[in-house]
């Protein structure tokens, strides 16, 4: 067993943070995520120079070859900072899915151009009525003589708006719930057929409510053979969430923890109240908690199924939960203080609720552990 | 003991939801059901149509224009208002500075100000917490200094909720620097218009305004308009905070959310069947539930003793912690229940055409749970109200 990164992942890790605290303090996100697409292009364009973008992309096309761990480092700085532009949508779902479902000339087309930052993806599943299921999928996908036509409407589609193509998962056969008939397909997101309705979302990101009337699509890889890819995708996805939560908890932890200790009533610091030393004890165990389960779900996102779904299950429930603690805890202990726009803890605790969101509150996740733990145990 | 409401509660408890029904604006319950804040003109209009009815101060005695209402009354009325989605009674002059001016005011100040609190020709706003006087608000420096028979005022209130509304704010002043803390302190009911009076908003999470900063520059204010004595203000104070405490539970309130709640669950799909037959999320509805009941129960419980002539003791913190615990409970769970369509976070322009992001009952429930974050930290810090209730109750 080693918890320590290799040098290469160090070197990662420093130019990462060196960059980011030049270049990205809050001020800077704040004035970001007020702009009309809600991030930098140019900092789309830094993070391709400086191999970020292709970092976890494979080594034949224009990426790195590196794994879960590369993503991991990443993800916890970029969680550290609150990044806006859309690494999550484009590179880790988008750039997963078509790295894993699509054919040899698709990847070889789109991989190596987001690695560039040329093009920008954004993954479209959910639907409302399905919740978190991620087989419960009305959109239709019907085979036209080019390829498909895609019908139906995909909700909160996170990044929607900055894409260029749309990944839709959408029904080729079987009834709402089959885990077969299940495709991928890629949709211009200019395409004829394609509505959206852009809106910002509570943690300040952009998304879309999209509607598709027959728009035409290109099948990503097997157009009935998907759900097997994009729980694979999802799951490391999930560990993609788990350390970028980890990230915006330990700026929490530690802006609470110097706050404590300046900030003086009834003539000392109140961090010399009990009551407040145990709250933060606290945020340290569901700070540590959450970040072993994000090691767990990130050394465990290229196992076998089972084994990388109970490791991703774990993480999800466990950062649920201690984002949403922890980020309530920060803004109750800041006072009023917390409760400002003006403040950045009130924006860790926004992302951390819509982390918890995504893909599934920790009670889905809890109960997809369970069913997961049971089967084992069977 | 009986808990059955009696005859002469539910014929009063027909008056009550009869009026509500058809005096209530239905696009006033609409944008209350909506909207975290609301223009002062809809809390304005509810006032004046309850106050015309004569139950513009359900908390008061009738010969200050109050209603006479037992407990039981007032929890029937705040019910009704609730299930109807009224738009809440704005506190600071009927249920803060009110009872202080006829508890403690002269006659003049009696006779001037409490008829128009109740006709709301006055809003109120209440000037307690400084930037370095928060919990420990005894410490607050904002002084006043004696000239003639003014007072000469200067110092910096902050998180005044409402200020930009308020054409007057009850407002603690240190008039003797010398004095221990809490005896050196004032109660002064200040014009808003007096010159040297800036307010400056403050954004809160939930990107509404409801809260300010009023800084305050040599601000003359007449010693006619001091509550009591000088050097008194700390004990006025605290009789507010006391009523604050119980209005803070938040029981009816709390108990339509809960209605709403089951409403969106019982809309939400998952799995082919809707949220509330989510085991899961079933039982954290009961959970919460039980709670809320909880607390309504222990809330009658300290109304009768109130009322039986006991005041309201320091027991009365457990309502503030219990209350606001349960309301950020169930506006948590009413985003959770809304799953991903609790994300979007857009207010379509009043009078725009564009159709709401996601279901109807969607608009404005993350908000709702942003802003009553605050439930914890305001009127004194459930911290602070644990801290009162082990020294005061159980004597630690
Ligand atoms: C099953 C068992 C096995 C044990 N085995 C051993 C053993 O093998 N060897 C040995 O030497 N001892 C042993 N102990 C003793 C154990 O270490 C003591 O019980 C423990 O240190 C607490 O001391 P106490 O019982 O005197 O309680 P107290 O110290 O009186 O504490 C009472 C309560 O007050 C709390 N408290 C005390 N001080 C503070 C503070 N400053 N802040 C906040 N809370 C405080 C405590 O957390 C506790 O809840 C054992 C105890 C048990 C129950
Ligand atoms: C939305 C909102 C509306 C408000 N409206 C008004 C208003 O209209 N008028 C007005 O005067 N004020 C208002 N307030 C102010 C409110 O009363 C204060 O925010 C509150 O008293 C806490 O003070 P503080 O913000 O300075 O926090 P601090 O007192 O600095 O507290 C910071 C943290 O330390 C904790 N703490 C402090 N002392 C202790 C202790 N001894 N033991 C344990 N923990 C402790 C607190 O509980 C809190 O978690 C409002 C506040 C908010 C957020």
């Amino acid at each position: 067993m080693d918890f320590q990164l290799s040098d290469e992942q160090k070197l990662l890790a420093d130019s990462l943070e060196g960059w980011l605290r030049k270049q990205y303090a809050f001020e800077d996100w704040r004035k970001l995520v007020r702009s009309e697409l809600g991030y930098s292009q140019a900092n789309w364009q830094t993070f391709a120079e400086m191999g970020w973008l292709g970092v976890a992309l494979p080594e034949d096309h224009g990426g790195l070859g590196g794994g879960p761990v590369e993503t991991m480092v990443i993800a916890e700085r970029f969680g550290a900072a609150l990044v806006a532009e859309p690494y999550f949508s484009s590179i880790v779902l988008g750039g997963g899915l078509v790295a894993i479902a699509g054919d040899q000339a698709q990847q070889a087309e789109i991989l190596p151009k987001l690695a560039e930052g040329r093009i920008k993806l954004a993954f479209a599943f959910a639907e409302h009525g399905s919740r978190f299921a991620l087989n419960e999928v009305a959109t239709k996908a019907t085979k036209t003589g080019a390829g498909y036509a895609i019908s139906g409407k995909k909700i909160v589609v996170w990044d929607a708006p900055g894409a260029d193509l749309l990944i839709v998962l959408a029904r080729t056969a079987g009834g709402s719930g089959d885990e077969n008939g299940l495709g991928l397909f890629l949709v211009d997101n200019k395409a004829a057929g394609v509505t959206r309705r852009d809106y910002r979302t509570v943690d300040a990101r952009r998304a879309a409510d999209i509607s598709f009337e027959n728009a035409s699509a290109i099948a990503l890889g097997d157009a009935e053979a998907a759900f097997p890819h994009v729980m694979a995708v999802v799951d490391k996805a999930i560990a993609y969430l788990a350390a970028e939560a980890v990230g915006a908890m330990q700026v929490l932890h530690e802006t609470t923890l110097a706050y404590v200790k300046t900030r003086k009533q009834f003539g000392r610091a109140i961090g010399d109240f009990q009551v407040i030393q145990h709250r933060m004890v606290d945020m340290m165990i569901h700070l540590e908690s959450a970040r072993s389960l994000a090691l767990l779900a990130t050394l465990k996102a290229d196992a076998p199924a089972p084994e990388r779904a109970k490791a991703a299950a774990a993480a999800k429930v466990q950062i649920g939960k201690s984002g949403r603690w922890v980020g309530q805890q920060a803004v109750q202990l800041h006072g009023g203080m917390g409760m400002t726009d003006e403040l950045n803890v009130g924006h860790y605790m926004k992302r951390l609720m819509m982390i918890d969101t995504a893909f599934g509150h920790a009670d889905y996740h809890q109960r997809r552990f369970a069913a997961l733990a049971n089967a084992e145990a069977a | 003991m009986n808990l059955e409401l009696s005859d002469a509660d539910r014929a009063f408890q027909a008056e009550v939801r009869d009026f509500v029904r058809s005096s209530l604006p239905p696009e006033l319950a609409e944008r209350n059901r909506r909207h975290m804040h609301l223009a002062k003109q809809d809390y304005v209009t509810w006032h004046r149509l309850l106050n015309k009815r004569g139950w513009g101060a359900p908390n008061w005695p009738k010969e200050f224009g109050g209603t006479d209402w037992n407990p039981v009354q007032r929890y029937i009325f705040d019910e009704e208002c609730a299930i109807a989605d009224a738009p809440p009674l704005v506190p600071f002059g009927i249920s803060m500075v009110g009872p202080v001016i006829y508890t403690f005011g002269t006659p003049a100040q009696k006779a001037h100000y409490l008829p128009r609190i109740l006709s709301m020709e006055d809003w109120w706003c209440q000037g307690y917490s400084e930037p370095g006087s928060g919990s420990d608000l005894a410490s607050l420096r904002t002084r006043a200094e004696s000239d003639g028979d003014d007072y000469i005022v200067t110092g910096h209130k902050i998180w005044t909720t409402q200020a930009h509304f308020a054409d007057m704010m009850f407002c603690l002043v240190r008039t003797d620097a010398q004095a221990k803390p809490q005896e050196g302190i004032s109660f002064l009911l200040i014009d808003m218009k007096t010159p040297g009076i800036t307010v400056r908003p403050i954004i809160s999470i939930d990107e509404g305004h409801g809260v300010n900063e009023v800084f305050l520059d040599g601000v003359r204010v007449p010693k006619a308009n001091r509550i009591g004595q000088e050097g008194k203000g700390w004990t006025y104070a605290k009789f507010l905070l006391g009523n604050e405490r119980t209005t803070i539970a938040e029981v009816s309130t709390s108990k339509q959310r809960l209605r709403r709640l089951k409403t969106i669950a019982r809309a939400e799909m998952a799995q082919g069947a809707s949220l509330l037959e989510d085991p899961a999320f079933r039982d954290k509805v009961a959970a919460v539930e039980i709670e809320l009941l909880a607390l309504e129960y222990t809330n009658l419980r300290v109304l009768a003793a109130e009322t039986a002539g006991k005041g309201v003791g320091p027991e009365a913190s457990m309502l503030k912690i219990r209350g606001s615990e349960i309301q950020q409970t169930i506006t948590e769970l009413v985003c959770e229940a809304l799953g991903y369509y609790a994300a979007p976070f857009e207010h379509a322009p009043e009078g725009s055409n564009l159709a709401p992001l996601g279901p109807d009952y969607a608009q404005g429930r993350m908000e709702s749970f942003l802003y009553n974050r605050a439930t914890t930290i305001y009127g004194g810090s459930n911290e602070i109200q644990r801290n009162i209730i082990a020294k005061m109750v159980l004597g630690l």
